[in-house]
């Protein structure tokens, strides 16, 4: 019996509506092989014993009548555990919460749930989302699928290794500064980072309020899409969630790209940028002139000061959303402190690791007084000039080409020591979430070393529907998608 | 040295919406600990505030209310401390942009009208409660109250005297009363105030040192604790020293404020515009929207009370304490058209039998169209004063209807002269001793043949009658003689 | 340049303590990060509003309607401690910097 845990949503859904296989078959694999490839470290705590029992319930279900008011019926699914999941351990990968079990779900978990998707695990993650690597994790490092010595990318890592190595068809994974999609490069598959406030956040532990969006990582484009279309839509219960109608994302697949206008940024292909990865991103952008797209050169200037803008802004609202965490009313409380002072330190100190530390000390200093106006009020001002950048790039350009990282997956360890190199890794994906459009990583080649490489295509904001229809004609005129990692071997 | 009080007031006003500001948990007071906790009470990771729409529309209401000026373009700004009754380790508030700034109250006191200008409103959320447990060691946490929408008045320090400030705070109750957006109830925690006091060498126009009084709780307080302050700090710089800038509480028994810290390291709050909440723009379309529906403001409504309807400050003062007694007042006045009368049964009488039977007004047992129509009954010489007073007792006791009683009594008042001039007759005839020291000049004897007459007709006489038709039959005798 | 005076000042802000081993990576590190934004200070943002929502909207308000709460043992149910409806912390000395 092939591995049915490493088929895509489509051919699962297909699978189980034709009967060829049920419910609790499809779930059993997606454990076995979660089981198999425990050296992975994808996940972080699974849930088994619910899983097959909703896969029972959905294998009920299908007798008596059809998927198609459930869609995900049936279908095994990953959280990163930085989302909150009813009655199932919520981590973010740190020590803060490792005993922090939530009393409601996410909307987006509930959404999943609703269309009758079976949560098997929850994803590790750099801690608290804050990481390029998932080297950050309380939970030990993740390994990537096609070189288990190096890195999966991160912050969801955990996500895209589940999904690369075939354990999930789809695990949802979050986005602030390109943690969704490097990983996703990084592990030769899709992932997209909606516009900010087309996806819900409400249940999604906060990193940065105004970068965060919740996303899919799957094995092609069309899963992306179905799943994004699930998750898409407002919710009264996050403010900043948009009111705007969600589209039939899955109608677009297929449709010509004629004539649509491609933006070559200029200050993406500079020196410094891995050869090997510009050769793969020029050759997927030839594509899709051939497929009838035209390329137009587009400048950013902003590109360059994008980083500093995010290292300000990010940490600042982190520093912030990470108050609540003083041992007072959940998650760790440090033992043998005399008052309540040291209880806030204590707790604070050992529950949240280096680089979350680090950050929040950042944020600290740039949101305190005399130093607001400089670095704060200053990166916001500038992230203005980042989002009209992008505006005024977009009227000349319908989407915007250029490389997801501006390398391929490196060694664990390699960077670990050096935060600012680390930062560096982001620095295509930043802008996106910076001017809050959406973003999404297709895999367009592997380098020499049979490492993954992505190409990332952007959108104005709220034209997902854009995204698909030309990472689809892209992936169609492809097989990158195809190839599995040698791990696969390993998990049958 | 003459030296000029200089006081300023920061008072925490609790919104009488249903449910929080930022959330849909009840604001219900008196719950159980921990009753009305949600996600987002509780700032669990993942949980996110959503505004009401009602807070905005207090504000608004208030702000329309003290003259301010409404701004345009809002936004919510987070302030950062940590204490264990401040779940997500800031507090949602606005800083730089409140909602309504350059507003003013007018206060009355001692006869003086004086206008004390308001700085500042300001809409945020109130924290939980932590309650020491000193037996344990420990402070126990409840968070009912975390999330309850809060409006911060800010005023100028306009204020010069501790009854003054007393005399604001209570306009600032009987104003947000009136609106009905809070119930200004110090004892409950709906009403609190902070005090920012100083003093200055008269002519000065430079601030002195200030020191800030937390944790003021009845009005009684606001009074005693600002006079022992002002005697303190009066007695330092009389003596040559200087206020040292700090926070102080006030202990109630023994009548002395006393430090809680130094305030020279000020806290940090680390201010930035919330990114969870969108701005909130009130354009003037809203702004006529709620004027519209403003219920009248007490100086309006004293203003009416005396210009349109002849009654004295005092009266109109009375009436306008609380909303409540002006709906009471109205609705009689609509039954009987008597304002003088209205208002006189109103605070005179009813007032009194309430407060002897520890009654609110709004649980009166004689309703005020009922109240209305026994002034009316008066007025129309139904019956008569002294009658209506016994009637209205019994109406407080039953809370029966005036006519109901008057008719099953029989409490109709005689006014037909023949009726009265027979009955004086009758008493006269009775009497002759006593008439004829009357008619000699004995004028004190007219008491003597009222109180006759009166008991003749069972009081039921009318004795405005009764007096004229004694004096009218006494003057023909005489000129008969 | 973050001096360790610095550094230690804004640990404590942020209740988080650096032990003395510690101390001279974080200076580094937030050295050579907060050197490299920098690079803020050459643009030029005159006239320009800052950024802090990314979508423009405005006026999402909700109803004041009351909705379900927790029951009390859910709320608490991931306090470390608790004392019957309560949740517990060690005794809070000065009587707090706010109300």
């Amino acid at each position: 019996m092939t591995n049915l845990s490493s088929l895509s949503l489509t051919e699962m859904r297909d699978g189980l509506d034709s009967k060829k296989f049920s419910a609790r078959e499809l779930t059993s694999s997606s454990l076995k092989g979660a089981e198999n490839l425990k050296g992975l470290n994808a996940f972080i705590e699974m849930a088994s014993e619910s899983a097959l029992k909703a896969a029972d319930e959905a294998d009920i279900a299908m007798k008596r009548g059809s998927s198609t008011s459930r869609p995900l019926l049936g279908i095994p699914v990953a959280i990163k555990d930085m989302i909150l999941t009813r009655g199932l351990k919520t981590t973010c990968a740190s020590k803060i919460l490792a005993n922090f079990i939530p009393p409601y779900d996410a909307t987006v978990t509930q959404r999943l749930k609703d269309a009758g998707a079976i949560v098997v695990g929850k994803t590790n993650l750099d801690e608290f989302a804050m990481g390029s690597s998932n080297e950050n994790s309380a939970y030990g490092v993740v390994q990537n699928p096609w070189d288990t010595s190096r890195v999966p990318g991160g912050s969801s890592g955990g996500s895209a290794a589940a999904v690369a190595a075939g354990i999930v068809p789809v695990a949802l994974g979050t986005d602030t500064g390109g943690s969704i999609r490097q990983p996703a490069s990084f592990c030769g598959v899709v992932g997209i980072k909606p516009t900010y406030g087309r996806v819900s956040r409400y249940g999604v532990v906060a990193y940065a309020s105004s970068l965060d969006q919740v996303g899919p990582i799957a094995r092609n484009v069309r899963d992306a899409a179905k799943i994004t279309k699930i998750l898409a839509g407002n919710d009264k219960a996050d403010a900043t969630s948009s009111a705007l109608r969600v589209t039939d994302y899955e109608a677009v697949l297929g449709r010509e790209i004629k004539g649509l206008k491609v933006g070559i940024p200029k200050e993406y292909f500079i020196k410094g940028l891995n050869s090997e990865v510009e050769e793969s991103v020029k050759a997927a952008i030839a594509q899709l002139i051939s497929a009838g797209a035209e390329a137009v050169e587009i400048s950013l200037p902003t590109t360059e000061v994008a980083l500093s803008v995010y290292y300000v802004l990010a940490p600042a609202e982190a520093s912030s959303n990470l108050s609540r965490y003083d041992g007072v009313k959940f998650g760790y409380r440090a033992s043998g402190t005399k008052d309540l002072k040291e209880l806030y330190s204590k707790t604070r100190s050992e529950g949240f690791g280096k680089e979350v530390k680090r950050r929040i000390l950042i944020g600290t200093h740039v949101l305190s007084t005399g130093y607001y106006d400089a670095f704060y009020l200053r990166a916001q001002k500038v992230r203005k000039l980042i989002y009209e950048d992008f505006q005024r790039a977009f009227s000349s350009c319908d989407v915007i080409a250029c490389p997801t990282a501006p390398s391929t997956a490196f060694k664990i360890g390699e960077k670990a020591s050096d935060p600012l190199e680390m930062y560096l890794s982001d620095i295509f994906t930043i802008p996106v979430n910076l001017a809050g459009l959406p973003g999404i990583s297709v895999p367009c080649g592997f380098d020499r070393a049979g490492l993954p490489i992505g190409l990332q295509l952007i959108g104005r904001q709220f034209e997902e529907e854009t995204l698909f229809k030309v990472a689809y004609a892209y992936e169609s005129s492809t097989q990158w998608h195809k190839k599995v990692p040698p791990v696969f071997a390993a998990s049958k | 040295m003459e030296f000029e009080t200089v006081i300023g007031l920061e008072a925490h006003v609790q919104l009488s919406t249903r449910s929080k500001i930022f959330c849909g948990s009840s604001t219900e007071f008196g719950a159980e600990p921990n009753e009305h906790v949600d996600p987002v009470t509780l700032g669990l990771p993942g949980s996110l505030p959503v505004l009401n729409r009602k807070v905005v529309e207090f504000a608004i209401m208030l702000g329309l209310a003290t003259s301010c000026e409404i701004r345009r373009f809002n936004r919510f700004a987070r302030k950062h401390y940590f204490y264990p009754d401040l779940p997500k380790g800031y507090q949602i508030s606005q800083f730089d942009e409140p909602i309504c700034e350059r507003g003013k109250v007018v206060i009355l006191l001692n006869d003086v009208h004086r206008t004390i200008g308001i700085k500042r409103i300001h809409m945020e959320e109130d924290a939980g409660k932590n309650i020491h447990d000193s037996r344990t060691s420990s402070s126990l946490v409840d968070l009912n109250r975390a999330g309850v929408p809060l409006l911060e008045i800010v005023s100028e320090p306009d204020i010069r005297s501790p009854a003054e400030a007393a005399a604001y705070l209570r306009s600032l109750r009987q104003l947000v009363r009136f609106l009905g957006v809070s119930d200004g109830n110090m004892d409950e925690g709906s009403l609190r105030c902070d005090a920012n006091i100083s003093l200055r060498p008269m002519g000065e126009r430079k601030l002195g040192t200030r020191t800030e009084i937390k944790n003021i709780n009845s009005f009684k307080f606001v009074e005693r604790g600002l006079e022992y302050e002002v005697a303190r700090q009066l007695s330092v710089l009389k003596s040559g020293g200087t206020i040292l800038q700090e926070t102080l509480t006030f202990d109630s028994v023994s009548g002395a404020t006393r430090s809680l810290r130094s305030k020279e390291e000020a806290a940090d709050y680390r201010y930035f515009p919330d990114p969870d909440l969108p701005p909130v723009t009130v354009e003037e379309s809203w702004i006529e929207e709620v004027r519209a529906r403003m219920p009248k403001l007490p100086q309006d409504a004293k203003k009416e009370l005396v210009e349109a309807m002849g009654l004295t400050d005092y009266d109109a003062e009375v009436l306008t304490a609380e909303r409540a007694f002006l709906d009471y007042f109205d609705a009689v006045y609509a039954v009987c058209k008597n304002a003088r009368g209205a208002c006189n049964w109103v605070t005179s009488e009813l007032f009194g039998f309430l407060n002897k039977n520890n009654l609110d007004i709004t649980a009166s047992p004689i309703k005020p169209e009922d109240l209305g129509k026994l002034v009316q009954l008066v007025d129309t010489e139904v019956i008569s004063g002294k009658m209506a007073k016994s009637v209205f007792e019994e109406m407080f006791a039953t809370g029966t209807a005036p006519e109901t009683i008057v008719q099953a009594k029989g409490l109709r008042q005689i006014t037909g002269d023949e009726e009265i001039l027979s009955a004086v007759r009758g008493v006269f005839e009775e009497n002759a001793e006593q008439l004829a020291a009357y008619l000699g000049g004995n004028d004190r004897l007219h008491g003597f043949f009222v109180g006759k007459v009166m008991k003749t007709t069972g009081g039921n006489a009318n004795p405005k009658k009764v007096n004229e038709l004694i004096l009218q039959e006494a003057k023909s005798r005489k000129e008969s003689k | 340049m973050i001096t360790k005076e610095l550094l230690l000042k804004i640990a404590k802000l942020a209740h988080i303590s650096v032990p003395e081993s510690e101390t001279t990576e974080f200076m580094n590190n937030l050295s050579s990060i907060f050197g490299y934004m920098e690079k803020l200070e050459s643009v030029n943002v005159a006239n320009v509003e800052p950024m802090s929502h990314v979508l423009g909207a405005t006026n999402v308000l909700r109803a004041d309607e009351v909705t379900p709460s927790l029951p009390v043992e859910e709320a608490l149910q991931n306090a470390p401690d608790s004392s019957g409806r309560f949740i517990r912390v060690p005794i809070i000395i000065d009587s707090g910097v706010e109300h």
